[in-house]
């Protein structure tokens, strides 16, 4: 989109602002080595947003998932401002825990489930404006200024892991913004991953103890996550469908 | 044969009573619309689980038939049975007519209606859903055109039939776009299968069809103008080879499940469960909607009547209300298999059958969107030449055969 | 389109007024032209008669840079416009900045353009920007003694 107005404010303060120094590389050391004259040093990690180098994914032990605990569903609960109300077919679950018996053997399990992070993810394909989207650092989130409210994408993902807000809402985290109308889901905590954090259910379940939960870059071979998926059999839900999901699970 | 006068229809208190009765519905449901978009879709029958309900089973009956409709338009400037000639016109005004109410009953519907330009501008041309958006919209500009062309003074019959043709293969492409909104669904036992595409097609055929010769049928009388017995039986014959090769296209579908062990689960819930889809499917589908009406349009010709044709199409139109109810309902009831091999239990309904009742504002959003249908086709007629002042038998085609 | 014609419409409208161009007196202000609650961070470079007529270009190129491409670093962010434009109750707490009378909605009503951020962006600071409301001057004693008044009644 063409922003013609924007030409006219290029009276930009003579020092360089924080964002151009940021977008220049990231962390910088500055020397003052004279008044006037100043050398600065960049390196370390590139800008903060959206890598395509990076792919954030999440590694689940279900033998650590304690049947009992939904320690994550309640850290996503606080951390993203959804609830769980009097409505349980309507209301909003960015992360549930699910309870598995396997039919032939008996063996029970429990571990959560959310947004699977697909590489193909069918929600983007299926979704008319765009809405649905991946970012370039693998997380599947949707656009609400753009989304209609169609549901598309609702029939199309294989995991249940979209609700639409069925009802008006109040105070909605800033860094969360939630609406009447529109679909939403796991966000992987974008807004945490992006300064650095990791997803606040991964936080929860350490508080726990239990430590089931795994953040980190699919795509970095020494991150404890690539390491442990290199190490370890693990699967992704629906792995016939070849959507190579971004969440993946350990002895199910 | 005579050359067919088309003629604009008189309003007589009859048609508006009608009007006013279809105007009625049509605010019934502009009140649902802003009921539902002030309070959320939580005032709706539609939840998490069952995210399309019945607005949507009426918005894509209405556009299969939308398309449809044009058969018989098709068949005179396509195929070139002059006998259908004198109704093409009314055919494309219908079939215009039924894909506006079906759109506007789709687009109510959505969580954000106010945000329809979004949908018209933006497009992700992944999705078969913006392109349905295209060819809905080619849609009424082709088939406006054709309705032109063939109204036009002096407009000689090769164009006609190019402009026909054209509308012919979009409306094809149309309706596969709508059944591989659900064909290509790859993650739910009950889509995910190429055969929605040419099913649908012929669904629309069918129910397209039925719609048109109700219409005629109760149009005609209204306006005391003169419908031949040959003409509807004819129809109804065409007709009946449509309904049976909708029972075809849903038998060969089942078979096709019941073969592939992944999808037992599926076809038990649907063909021998115990909730509202095994009665949906068997005796409203199958029954009321495909054996009785087949059965009643295709024996024989010299027995059928009239009446017996309508009768049959308005089974066929219930079936075909029935049938989709089972495509979009009954699909979304039954659960997702994430965990093929699991019993699996959840907070989110993961597992169990979903239960979905509508309420009475999804019902009048739907009936809002027929009775649009209704609305602009009188519109239509009363406004512009389109329907003849007579369709006897001896008008249309002397030299056809008498039943 | 329609709602940009009119929003340049009634900007200039307001700008030949003369109400934001400083040349005025309050005396001349017409009781018919909005009261925008003053905000309390500094002003912006670009000065007022920029932001008003580019704020929502500012705002929509920025919040597609951070949704779509995830930078967090943006000059523009609406959760900012919240920040420093909310105006503080007697109770101290925040009032919604799309309530009548409030940064947003004093204009926005006024050149009748309707918005659509509030339906999923809070309208309030959250608490811990809230924190920083609090140490605002407090009410003056008429005020919150009225306050308290009303609070009893």
């Amino acid at each position: 989109m063409k922003l013609p107005a924007l030409k006219t404010m290029a009276k930009v303060p003579d020092q360089i602002n924080r964002r151009d120094f940021l977008k220049s590389g990231g962390a910088a050391v500055t020397l003052t080595l004279a008044p006037g004259i100043t050398v600065m040093a960049f390196g370390g990690e590139a800008s903060a947003a959206a890598n395509p180098a990076t792919r954030w994914g999440l590694l689940i032990d279900v033998n650590k998932c304690a049947k009992d605990c939904d320690a994550c569903v309640t850290g996503c609960s606080v951390e993203n401002g959804w609830k769980m109300g009097g409505n349980p077919e309507t209301d909003a679950q960015w992360i549930r825990k699910v309870d598995l018996t396997n039919k032939q053997t008996g063996r029970e399990v429990s571990m959560p489930m959310m947004c699977q992070h697909c590489e193909e993810p069918p929600c983007v394909d299926v979704c008319p404006t765009g809405a649905s989207f991946k970012r370039a650092d693998g997380i599947v989130l949707v656009d609400k200024h753009t989304c209609i409210g169609c549901r598309y994408c609702m029939m199309a993902c294989p995991f249940k892991a979209r609700s639409f807000i069925h009802e008006d809402l109040e105070d909605q985290k800033s860094y969360a913004p939630r609406g009447k109308g529109t679909v939403e889901s796991c966000t992987l905590c974008v807004h945490r991953v992006d300064e650095g954090g990791i997803p606040a259910c991964v936080e929860a379940c350490d508080a726990t103890g239990h430590g089931a939960m795994m953040f980190g870059d699919l795509k970095d071979p020494t991150s404890d996550i690539a390491i442990a998926l290199a190490s370890y059999a693990s699967v992704g839900l629906r792995d016939d469908l070849r959507l190579n999901t971004g969440v993946r699970y350990s002895n199910l | 044969m005579a050359r067919t006068v088309y003629q604009e229809v008189t309003p007589t208190p009859a048609i508006w009573m009608i009007a006013i009765l279809m105007g009625a519905f049509v605010a019934a449901a502009g009140v649902s619309v802003l009921y539902i978009e002030h309070n959320g879709h939580i005032v709706t029958g539609m939840n998490n689980q069952i995210v399309w309900g019945l607005p949507h089973v009426f918005a894509i009956f209405l556009i299969v038939a939308a398309s449809g409709a044009l058969n018989v338009a098709s068949i005179a400037s396509v195929f070139g049975k002059i006998e259908n000639k004198p109704m093409a016109r009314y055919s494309g005004l219908l079939s215009i007519a039924l894909l506006l109410g079906g759109l506007a009953v789709l687009v109510l519907d959505l969580g954000r209606p106010d945000r329809l330009i979004i949908a018209m501008t933006q497009y992700n041309f992944k999705s078969i859903f913006a392109w349905n958006m295209l060819l809905y919209n080619g849609f009424f500009v082709i088939v406006g055109t054709y309705i032109y062309v063939q109204m036009a003074r002096g407009m000689s019959e090769k164009v006609i039939k190019i402009v026909g043709t054209a509308a012919f293969v979009w409306r094809l492409a149309l309706t596969t776009g709508t059944g591989s909104i659900f064909g290509w669904l790859v993650a739910r036992s009950g889509y995910d299968a190429a055969i929605m595409a040419p099913m649908f097609i012929v669904m629309s055929f069918s129910f397209g069809l039925a719609f048109f010769i109700l219409v005629l049928g109760s149009t005609f009388p209204l306006t005391g103008r003169f419908l031949g017995d040959n003409l509807i039986k004819r129809l109804g014959r065409l007709l009946g080879v449509f309904a049976a090769a909708v029972l075809y296209f849903t038998a060969i579908r089942h078979l096709s499940n019941l073969y592939a062990t992944e999808h037992h689960d599926f076809e038990r819930f649907i063909l021998m469960g115990d909730t509202i889809f095994t009665p949906l499917f068997w005796i409203g589908q199958v029954l009321i909607g495909g054996l009785i009406p087949v059965a009643m349009l295709l024996r024989k010709a010299e027995k059928t009547t009239k009446m017996q044709v309508m009768i049959a199409s308005i089974l066929i139109v219930i079936g075909g209300f029935a049938q989709l109810y089972g495509i979009v309902i009954g699909g979304q009831a039954f659960p997702l298999e994430i965990f093929p091999g699991y019993d699996v239990t959840s907070a989110f309904y993961d597992g169990t059958i979903n239960s979905y009742t509508p309420t009475i504002y999804e019902l009048a959003l739907g009936l809002g969107g027929v009775a649009l249908a209704v609305l602009v086709a009188g519109v239509g007629v009363v406004a512009l030449r389109i329907l003849p002042m007579t369709l006897c038998d001896e008008e249309i085609d002397p030299t056809a055969p008498d039943f | 389109m329609i709602t940009r014609l009119a929003t340049i419409l009634v900007l200039s409208g307001l700008l030949g007024a003369g109400l934001f161009g400083g040349a005025a007196t309050a005396q001349e202000h017409s009781a018919l032209l909005p009261v925008v609650p003053k905000a309390t961070g500094e002003a912006h470079p670009e000065g007022n008669a920029f932001m008003r007529i580019n704020h929502m270009k500012l705002l929509r190129h920025d919040r597609d840079d951070t949704m779509r491409n995830g930078n967090r670093d943006i000059d523009y962010s609406l959760k900012e416009c919240v920040a420093c434009h909310v105006q503080t109750g007697a109770d101290a707490l925040p009032i919604p900045i799309n309530s009548e009378g409030q940064f947003c909605s004093a204009c926005h009503e006024f050149a009748a353009v309707k918005i659509d951020c509030f339906q999923c962006h809070n309208t309030r600071p959250e608490l811990n920007e809230t924190q920083a409301l609090l140490s605002r001057p407090l009410p003056d004693a008429a005020a919150l003694s009225a306050y308290l008044d009303e609070v009893t009644e």
